[in-house]
């Protein structure tokens, strides 16, 4: 492909990032999405708005957040510096929030009374129900049977919040279905209901919409940085399932060529099909949600269940920017397994006294990796997109301890 | 290096259909069947009943495993197909087998982009012509995104485009000028084998698509039986019904049982379209 001299001139009117992206949907979301893009982009110029959003990330979300040295972590890798970008620190627990406080808001300015969201660890479904309790609007949360039952703190959270939790019981029963579900939904009821999406895939205007909610995380990382380091640092790392988080950090730092990126996506354990969700490292380019990426699919184009140990990260695809960034060389995808992830999140909590979630302890492993090809001098910064209490008991089970 | 007179073109059995039902003022009929359910040995005998009981065209269902705009009965009858290992092959292959014995019945694959992407426009299309398929609806395909199906086209494949409600009226304009084969108006917003119409409703978008469109309009979502397909068969073309016919044949075990079941359906749909006013 021609090479990019800006990267933040992407996606284009039709939502396309590159050959990646647009708006794959069924002819009766076209009039919706149109819609949608055209308040997304209004507002998104609208001082009232924009004053409303940085006020609700201040005092709602608790922003900024910090970037903080991990130096115990650092001392016993031995390598580069290891910063963390602490958005396990916002309310709810993850970067989810910085999303869900932005669409509520669209929400509410175009008119609609009722919210549904597509969820698999939850953390979306929470901070979804978060922002609809706060606005008082009705909030339906998708969730495939199989996430519900790995993931019953969050929904017990959810329902608490007053939100309808629905089951979804079609195809692999996880966070594709899910999404496929709440798709049906918003095309039955589009009249009064807002779709959030909770990560940067979907069809246009979603997956930029919601990097822009998310890149909040990347613009005070990168001023941060500045102010305490005086530099940029080497080499940036995050997870990635969808890719919300990740092209949160990213994006501020896309033209800054001489920082390196690195995404992490879910290694699983092994890389047949069935055993990951690595779409970037071990997937082709196709169709799915809406938009052209990397998918996980057989030969007959079906997509493929995946595996993770993390439910967030468990997703045959992945947000068209990722695609169009691995394809121009400007970002790096690697697996990482589920056993790295582990063994990443003990030593946090050994090291550090943080516990990260597990989706967040995949890109501290690939930190810890990248650590090590660096010189002592070096910085590695590294996006804690959330935090562990929500995965204590999937741990728990996995090690074989009853709580 | 080809017989230049291989280069012209057949025209298109769709065509062909709907310039005859216009001359005997019939109103057409397309049930729509999943490929491969409720098994993969039923197809080919179910789209020969289908055309006895009759159907003017057969909309064939290509499985797909995230099937976004369609409700449970047809999300299930991909999903017993795709168990049963069908694949894009398969039903290019069912489709070739139908041509043995019928060389007239329009078939419209009906599926999402991803199978076809993957197989490859370029091949798929040419192996779609040389089956016998005559246009291809693909769901997640809408018009601003169609410029892949390019090959399709090249191949004498009709891509058949939806209009829906929520269609905005420049936008209406556009797709009926695109159209070719024949438009398929969505009769309500929302997934397959949901809600029920209101005629009346759905009589006055259609007259503005016809307003619009050159080529004929089919209406299909929520048709379910005889007397819904007469009463939109008043202002529509042609009539689609889907999921109300996969609901009758799922749990058919033989041949012979799926096909009487077909008949059963849709012969007294037929009928009533046939009845004089």
């Amino acid at each position: 492909m021609a090479e990019v001299l800006d990267f933040h001139a992407f996606p284009d009117v039709q939502g396309r990032f590159g050959r990646f992206g647009g708006s794959y949907v069924a002819e009766t979301l076209m009039a919706p999405l149109a819609a949608l893009t055209e308040a997304y982009l209004r507002l998104r110029k609208d001082p009232a708005f924009i004053a409303e959003l940085d006020r609700d990330l201040v005092h709602y979300v608790g922003r900024p957040s910090p970037i903080y040295f991990a130096e115990r972590l650092t001392r016993h890798v031995g390598g580069a510096r290891i910063v963390l970008k602490r958005e396990d620190l916002n309310h709810t627990g993850a970067h989810k929030i910085n999303n869900t406080v932005g669409q509520a808001l669209v929400a509410r300015y175009m008119g609609k009374t009722r919210i549904i969201a597509e969820t698999g660890a939850g953390q979306h479904g929470v901070a979804s129900a978060t922002v609809a309790a706060r606005l008082g609007l009705k909030c339906v949360v998708y969730m495939g049977a199989t996430d519900i039952e790995r993931q019953k703190i969050n929904v017990y959270r959810m329902k608490m919040l007053g939100a309808e939790v629905v089951p979804v019981t079609s195809g692999s029963q996880t966070l594709k279905d899910a999404l496929n579900e709440a798709m049906r939904d918003w095309v039955t009821n589009v009249a009064d209901t807002y779709y959030i999406i909770g990560t940067v895939a979907g069809p246009h205007p979603y997956p930029m919409m919601v990097r822009d909610f998310n890149a909040i995380v990347g613009r005070e990382a990168r001023a941060q940085m500045l102010a305490e380091y005086g530099r940029l640092p080497d080499v940036l790392t995050a997870c990635v399932g969808g890719g919300s988080n990740a092209m949160g950090l990213f994006y501020e730092f896309l033209n800054d060529r001489d920082v390196r990126i690195v995404g992490a996506e879910a290694g699983g354990d092994g890389t047949a099909p069935g055993h990951h969700a690595a779409s970037l490292s071990l997937g082709r380019p196709g169709v799915l949600h809406g938009n052209r990426t990397y998918v996980l699919c057989d030969d007959n184009g079906q997509i493929t269940e995946t595996h993770s140990v993390s439910a967030g990260l468990d997703y045959p695809g992945v947000g068209p920017e990722h695609a169009f960034l691995k394809d121009a060389g400007r970002a790096e995808y690697v697996g990482v397994t589920d056993e790295e992830a582990l063994a990443a999140f003990h030593l946090l909590a050994h090291t550090e006294g943080i516990l990260p979630a597990l989706e967040s302890s995949h890109a501290v492993a690939q930190a810890i990796k990248l650590a090590r090809e660096y010189p002592k001098d070096g910085i590695v910064l590294c996006n804690l997109s959330g935090r562990g209490d929500k995965d204590v008991h999937t741990i728990a089970a996995r090690e074989g301890v009853r709580i | 290096m080809t017989n230049p007179e291989s280069r012209i073109p057949n025209p298109n059995r769709i065509d062909t259909r709907f310039a005859h039902l216009k001359a005997n003022h019939r109103a057409g009929l397309i049930p729509f069947i999943t490929a491969g359910d409720p098994a993969p040995a039923h197809t080919v005998a179910l789209m020969h009943a289908l055309v006895a009981a009759g159907a003017d065209a057969i909309e064939l269902g290509v499985p797909f495993s995230d099937p976004m705009a369609d409700g449970p009965v047809i999300q299930h009858a991909s999903e017993r197909a795709i168990a049963n290992g069908v694949g894009l092959a398969d039903v290019l292959g069912w489709v070739h087998a139908f041509r043995e014995r019928d060389s007239d019945t329009p078939v419209v694959l009906m599926g999402y982009l991803n199978p076809v992407e993957i197989h490859g426009y370029e091949r798929f299309a040419q192996e779609a012509a040389a089956a016998g398929v005559d246009g291809v609806l693909l769901v997640d395909c809408p018009l601003e995104e169609s410029a892949v199906l390019a090959p399709l086209r090249a191949a004498g494949l009709h891509q058949i485009l939806l209009a829906a409600p929520t269609t905005a009226p420049e936008r209406l304009a556009s797709l009926c000028q695109a159209a070719n084969g024949f438009l398929y108006y969505v009769s309500f917003a929302g997934i397959t084998g949901a809600a029920s119409l209101s005629v009346g409703d759905i009589a006055a978008r259609v007259a503005d698509v016809r307003a619009h469109a050159a080529a004929p309009v089919a209406v299909g979502f929520g048709v379910r039986d005889g007397e819904s397909a007469r009463a939109i068969a008043q202002f529509a073309d042609a009539v689609v019904i889907g999921s109300a016919l996969v609901d009758r044949l799922a749990g058919a075990t033989t041949v012979a049982d799926v096909t009487q079941r077909a008949t059963a359906f849709l012969a007294p749909i037929r009928a009533a379209l046939d009845r004089p006013r």
